[in-house]
C-alpha cells in the first residue's frame, strides 16, 4: 500500500464527501427553515441531472447546462413550494415523508415519459475530460477536482451567505423562531420560498455537476437520497455545518471502508472469508457509522436547534 | 324448415368454430419499472416488432401477447405469472430480464407444464440441478460471457488482470467464470457495492495495481458510472478494458459514447453478424424504431417469438399437446438471428460466442464491431450436473 | 332506548360481519364465477394485510413512523425459507421460528432506535432495515440476491397446506385471529397506555409510566406479526428474495396503513386491499403506473388524513349523529 495510494483514496473521501454536501445542504437547509423532510430532493436532483444531459445534447456547452438546469429545476421547485409544500409545512413529519414520497412517484413517471427509460447522455467538457498530475506518481481525474472546488466554494458561500448576509440572518431568525420572526415584520412564507427555491437549485447544480460521472437514469436520485440523509443525520439535520461534516465523514468512512477494509482483514482472516466479509462490512458501514453516532449523540453531531 | 336446418347446421359448426378461434396465448412479463427498465424497454421493442412482423400470428395461427409490467420485482412477477397461468391460461412465457425473476417463476410454470423461454437470464440454477424440459434458455447461460471473455483476456496476452463485480452471487458466478476462461491466476479480485454510484476506491487501488488490463462485470448504471470514470482518471491509457456484452451494448453505448471507445466485449451475437435472418432484422428494427441500432436484449427476445411461432407452426397449432410442443422446441428449428444454433441436454443453447470492439463506424456513430470468434461451440459447465 | 343501542351496535358491526362473511364464502363460489385465480390474490392481500396492520399499530397507535418494517417482514420470509431448505418444512415449527426471530430483530432493533425522536427515529430505522437487506443479499448460501425457492409446501398436521383453499383458510384464520388480538390489546391498559404515549410521551413519563419499555414491547409485538406474515408470504410463494426488504417495501407499508387509514382498526386491511387492487389494475391500462399510485397518495394526505377507512368512519358518524339527533327531538 504506498503513500500515493493513499493520498489517492484521502482525495477521493474528500471528492466524495463534498459530492454528497452539494445534495446534502439544499435538504438540510429546507428541513432546517421549513422544519419539512423532503425526501422528493432526490427527484430535484434528478430533474436537474436531466436538464442538463438535455442541454448539453443540444448546445455542448457545460455551462449554459448547468444555468439552464438550476433556472429549470429552480423554477420547478418554486412551483412545488407553492403548490404543495407551503399544504405539508404545517402537517407531522409522517404525512411530509409521504406527500414528497408521492412526488417521488410522479416524477419518475413523467421523467420516464418525456426521455424514456434508457439512461441519458452527459458528455464531460473535453477541457476536464483526461488527469491532472498532482505529484510525480499521483495523476488525478480534472473532473474530480473540479467537484472539489465547486463542492468547497459552495460550503464557504452557504457559511457567508448564512452568517453574513442579511438574507442570510432572516433565515437564521426564521429558523430558531418562527413566530418571533414573523412578529418582527419577516415575511415567513416569502422566505420559505427563496429557502425550497435555493435548495432546488442546489439540488440541480449537484445533478448537473454529476451527470458526466453518474448514470442519469430514474430512481437515480432515490440511490444518493439514501445516503444523502444519513449524511445529515449524522451531522444533525438543520445545520450546514452538520451537512458538511457529516458529509465528509461519510464520504471518508466509505471510501476507507472500500480502499482499505478488505486488505486489513486479509491480515487476520483468510484470503475466501477477507472477500466475501469485506465488502459486505464496506457496504454496511456507513450505517453502523449513523447508528454508532445516533446512540451517543441521538440528535447528531451539530443539531440546529437545541 | 330452412331457419331449422340453418340453425342445425350453425350448431354442429358452433364447436368446431369454438375450437378454430381460441388463440393461442403467449404470457409476457415485461420489466419496464425497475433495475432493468432500459434493458426492458429493448426487449419489449424487440419483442414487437416480431409480432408486427408475424401480423399477430403464431404458426399462421390466431395469437393473444398478453403484456404486463412487474417492474423487476419478484414477487410481483410471482403474482403475475398466478394470474397468467390461473385466469389467462397462457400457453407460453416469456418476458423477465434479471436472473431473480427467472427463478422466482420458473418453478411455477414448469409445475403448471407452460414453456419459458428466456430472453435473458440463463441462471446456472436450471442448466444444472434444477434443470427443466419446460425451461428454454434461448438466449445463453449467465455464465457465458463471462468465460468467453477470460478467453479473450488470455488470447491478448494480457498478463496481469484485475477483475470488478458487484458483492452478490450473479457477480461471483461472473468473476468465477471469468477465471475459468482466463485460466491464469488473476492478479486482483474487487467486489464492490450493488448499485454503488462512485468508483473513485477501486479506480486508485486499479492505478496502483497497474494491470494490463481490467475485466468488468457492473451491469445497468453501476456500468455506465464505472466506465465515465475509468476514462476520466486517465486509465484507459494505460489499462485496456474488457466486459461481457451486456455491459457494452448499444444502451450502455448510448449513456457513455466516446468515452466507450476501445472497449472489448464478448457475446453471442452482433448486429453486424454476417446472415440472411441478422440482417433482415437489423434493418427492420432500424426501419421501425427511428434508426435505432437494436441490442443483445432486443435481438435475444425477436428470437424468442420466432421460436415459438416456429414451434407452433410444427405441431399445426396444437399447443395443447406438450410433449409435442416441447418436441418442437427443442428442435431449435427456427432463423435464429445468430445464425444455427442446437440445444444441450439442459436446453441451454451450444453456439459460437464473439469478441466484439467499440468503435466509430464510418458513418460516425459510436457502436460494436465484430472482431472475431472466440468459441466455435461453447456448451455451459454446468449441463452434467442435469440429471432428468 | 335499550333497543336503539342494541341496533346501533349491530349496526356498527355490521360492515365487519358481512365482510368476514364473504371472505369466508369467496373461494367456494370463486370457480362458479370463473375468479380462482382470485383466491391466491385475496390470500396474498391478506397477508399484506397482517403486516400493514401490525405496522398500524406502532405507527398509528404508537406514534412511532418506523421506516423499516419490511426488514421483519423479510427476516420471518426468510426463516421460514431457509428451515424449508434445510428440510424442515413442519409449519409448527417454522412459523413460530419466525415470529420469535422478527420479534428478537425487533427488539435489537427497537432498543438502539427507540432512544431517538421525530425525524431521526425515521431514519435509524430505515437504515438499520438497510443493514439488514445489504446482509441478505451478500449471503451466498440463501441465494443472496436471487434469492431462493421453498423445497417443498410447508406440512400442517391435518390439513393440505399445497391446496390453494385450504391455505386460503388458514390464512384467514391466522390473520383474523391476530387483528382481533390487536384490536382487543389496543383496547386494554397497555394500548391506552401505548396511545396515551403518542399523544403525549412527557406526561406519560410524569405519570410514572414506563414509557420506553412499553413502546420497546410495542415495537417487538409489530415486528413479530411482521415475522408471521413473511412466513405466510413464504409459503403463499414458495419464494423469498431481498426486494422483501428493500426501502422500497416499507415504504410500501407505510403508504397502505395511510392509505387504509392510520390508527383506525381496520386500516391496515382496507388500505393493502386497495393498494393492492390497484396495482393489479392499473398495470393493465398503462406502464406508468407510478403516477396514478403518486397521485392518489398525495390526494389522500392533502385531503384525507385519516385514509378511506377514515372516511367510511366520518360518513358513518354523521349518520349515527344525525339519528341521535332525530331522536332527541
Amino acid at each position: 500500500m504506498s503513500t500515493t495510494l493513499i493520498a489517492e483514496q484521502l482525495l477521493n473521501g474528500l471528492q466524495f464527501g463534498l459530492m454528497l454536501f452539494l445534495i446534502a445542504a439544499g435538504l438540510t437547509l429546507v428541513f432546517g427553515i421549513l422544519d419539512i423532510l423532503n425526501v422528493a430532493h432526490g427527484s430535484l436532483y434528478m430533474a436537474g441531472a436531466y436538464v442538463a444531459a438535455q442541454t448539453m445534447q443540444v448546445t455542448d456547452s457545460f455551462l449554459a447546462a448547468v444555468i439552464v438546469a438550476a433556472v429549470v429545476t429552480g423554477a420547478v421547485g418554486l412551483v412545488l413550494e407553492l403548490v404543495l409544500i407551503r399544504r405539508l409545512v404545517v402537517r407531522d413529519h409522517l404525512a411530509q415523508v409521504l406527500g414528497t414520497f408521492a412526488i417521488i412517484l410522479i416524477a419518475n413517471d413523467v421523467v420516464k415519459m418525456i426521455w424514456g427509460p434508457a439512461p441519458m447522455m452527459m458528455s464531460m467538457p473535453p477541457a476536464l475530460s483526461g488527469p491532472v498530475q498532482l505529484l510525480p506518481e499521483l495523476l488525478y481525474p480534472a473532473y474530480r477536482l473540479l467537484i472539489i472546488a465547486v463542492g468547497l466554494a459552495a460550503a464557504l458561500g452557504l457559511y457567508l451567505f448564512v452568517t453574513r448576509t442579511r438574507a442570510g440572518v432572516l433565515v437564521r431568525a426564521g429558523a430558531s423562531n418562527r413566530q418571533m420572526a414573523t412578529l418582527m415584520g419577516v415575511r415567513v412564507p416569502l422566505l420559505f420560498l427563496g429557502v425550497f427555491v435555493l435548495g432546488a437549485m442546489l439540488a440541480a447544480l449537484a445533478g448537473a455537476l454529476l451527470g458526466p460521472v453518474t448514470a442519469i437514469q430514474t430512481g437515480m436520485g432515490e440511490q444518493i437520497l439514501i445516503l444523502v440523509l444519513v449524511c445529515i443525520v449524522i451531522g444533525g439535520i438543520g445545520s450546514i455545518r452538520g451537512a458538511f461534516v457529516g458529509a465528509l465523514l461519510v464520504g471518508f468512512v466509505d471510501t476507507a471502508g472500500r480502499a482499505f477494509l478488505p486488505a486489513l482483514l486479509k491480515l487476520f482472516f483468510s484470503p475466501a472469508v477477507a472477500s466475501s466479509v469485506g465488502p459486505t462490512l464496506a457496504a454496511l458501514s456507513i450505517y453502523i457509522l449513523m447508528a454508532v453516532v445516533l446512540v451517543f449523540r441521538p440528535s447528531g453531531l451539530f443539531p440546529a436547534r437545541g | 324448415m330452412r331457419l331449422m336446418r340453418q340453425l342445425l347446421v350453425m350448431a354442429a359448426l358452433l364447436p368446431g368454430l369454438a375450437f378454430a378461434q381460441a388463440p393461442i396465448k403467449v404470457g409476457i412479463a415485461n420489466d419496464l419499472s425497475g433495475p432493468f427498465a432500459a434493458l426492458g424497454a429493448e426487449a419489449r421493442d424487440g419483442f414487437n416488432l416480431a409480432i408486427k412482423q408475424l401480423g399477430g400470428k403464431l404458426g399462421g395461427k390466431p395469437a393473444e401477447f398478453l403484456q404486463t409490467d412487474m417492474g423487476g420485482n419478484p414477487d410481483q412477477a410471482r403474482q403475475l405469472v398466478n394470474r397468467y397461468i390461473q385466469r389467462d391460461k397462457i400457453d407460453f412465457f416469456t418476458g423477465p430480464i434479471g436472473s431473480n425473476v427467472a427463478l422466482a417463476v420458473g418453478p411455477v410454470l414448469f409445475a403448471a407444464k407452460i414453456p419459458y423461454l428466456s430472453n435473458n437470464p440463463g441462471p446456472s440454477q436450471f442448466a444444472g440441478a434444477q434443470c427443466n424440459d419446460y425451461w428454454f434458455g434461448v438466449s445463453y447461460q449467465n455464465d457465458a460471457f463471462h468465460e468467453a471473455a477470460g478467453k479473450v483476456a488470455a488470447d491478448r496476452g494480457y498478463k496481469k488482470m484485475v477483475i470488478m463485480a458487484p458483492d452478490y452471487p450473479a457477480g461471483k458466478d461472473a468473476l468465477n467464470g471469468f477465471k475459468r476462461g482466463f485460466k491464469n491466476a488473476v492478479g486482483q479480485e474487487i467486489y464492490t457495492k450493488l448499485g454503488q454510484i462512485d468508483y473513485a476506491a477501486e479506480l486508485a487501488q486499479l492505478r496502483d495495481a497497474k494491470p494490463d488490463a481490467v475485466y468488468i462485470f457492473l451491469p445497468g448504471g453501476m456500468g455506465i458510472n464505472f466506465i465515465k470514470q475509468f476514462v476520466s482518471a486517465g486509465l484507459n491509457q494505460s489499462i485496456k478494458l474488457v466486459g461481457p456484452g451486456f455491459s457494452a451494448d448499444e444502451d450502455v453505448i448510448r449513456a457513455v459514447g466516446e468515452p466507450m471507445l476501445g472497449m472489448f466485449n464478448t457475446a453471442q451475437w452482433a448486429h453486424d453478424l454476417d446472415n440472411q435472418q441478422n440482417k433482415k432484422f437489423v434493418e427492420a428494427f432500424r426501419k421501425e424504431y427511428k434508426n435505432r441500432t437494436p441490442s443483445v436484449y432486443a435481438a435475444q427476445a425477436y428470437d424468442v417469438i420466432m421460436a415459438i411461432d416456429a414451434a407452433v407452426k410444427a405441431t399445426d397449432g396444437k399447443v395443447s399437446d406438450r410433449a409435442a410442443v416441447l418436441v418442437a422446441l427443442k428442435k431449435a428449428d427456427f432463423a435464429s438471428v445468430r445464425g444455427p444454433f442446437k440445444y444441450g441436454a439442459n436446453n441451454f443453447p451450444i453456439q459460437p460466442y464473439y469478441v466484439r470492439v467499440i468503435e466509430k463506424a464510418p458513418d460516425g456513430q459510436i457502436t460494436n464491431k465484430l472482431v472475431g470468434k472466440v468459441f466455435e461451440s461453447y456448451q455451459d459447465v454446468y449441463v452434467g450436473e442435469c440429471k432428468k | 332506548m335499550q333497543e336503539a343501542t342494541n341496533s346501533s351496535v349491530w349496526r356498527s358491526m355490521a360492515p365487519t360481519l358481512l365482510g368476514l362473511l364473504l371472505l369466508l364464502v369467496f373461494p367456494l363460489v370463486a370457480p362458479a364465477l370463473n375468479l380462482e385465480f382470485y383466491v391466491s390474490f385475496v390470500r396474498r392481500v391478506l397477508i399484506f394485510a397482517l403486516a400493514a396492520t401490525s405496522l398500524n399499530f406502532i405507527l398509528g397507535y404508537g406514534g412511532m413512523v418506523a421506516l423499516g418494517h419490511a426488514a421483519f417482514f423479510g427476516a420471518g420470509a426468510y426463516v421460514a425459507a431457509i428451515l424449508s431448505v434445510q428440510g424442515i418444512s413442519q409449519a409448527l415449527v417454522a412459523w413460530p421460528a419466525a415470529i420469535a426471530v422478527a420479534g428478537a430483530l425487533a427488539f435489537v432493533i427497537g432498543i438502539i432506535s427507540l432512544r431517538t425522536r421525530g425525524v431521526y427515529f425515521i431514519m435509524i430505522t430505515l437504515a438499520f432495515a438497510q443493514m439488514v437487506f445489504y446482509l441478505f443479499i451478500s449471503l451466498r448460501q440463501y441465494g443472496g440476491e436471487d434469492g431462493i425457492s421453498l423445497s417443498s409446501p410447508a406440512q400442517f398436521p391435518g390439513l393440505n397446506l399445497a391446496d390453494d383453499k385450504t391455505f386460503y383458510y388458514v390464512v384467514l384464520v391466522i390473520v383474523v385471529t391476530c387483528i382481533w388480538w390487536l384490536n382487543r390489546l389496543i383496547q386494554a391498559r397497555f394500548g391506552q397506555a401505548l396511545q396515551g404515549i403518542r399523544e403525549n410521551e412527557a406526561r406519560m413519563e410524569a405519570l410514572g409510566y414506563p414509557v420506553f419499555r412499553i413502546k420497546l414491547l410495542a415495537f417487538v409485538i409489530a415486528g413479530a406479526m411482521a415475522g408471521l406474515a413473511g412466513a405466510l408470504l413464504a409459503q403463499h410463494n414458495q419464494f423469498v428474495s431481498p426486494s422483501l426488504m428493500h426501502w422500497t417495501a416499507s415504504a410500501n407499508l407505510i403508504i397502505m396503513v395511510i392509505v387504509g387509514g392510520i390508527g383506525l382498526r381496520y386500516g391496515g386491511l382496507v388500505g393493502a386491499a386497495v393498494m393492492l387492487w390497484l396495482e393489479e389494475v392499473l398495470r393493465l391500462y398503462t406502464d406508468y403506473w407510478h403516477l396514478p399510485l403518486g397521485v392518489l397518495l398525495l390526494a389522500i394526505v392533502l385531503f384525507a388524513p385519516r385514509g378511506l377507512a377514515g372516511i367510511w368512519d366520518s360518513v358513518s358518524s354523521r349518520r349515527r349523529a344525525n339519528t341521535v339527533k332525530q331522536e332527541r327531538v
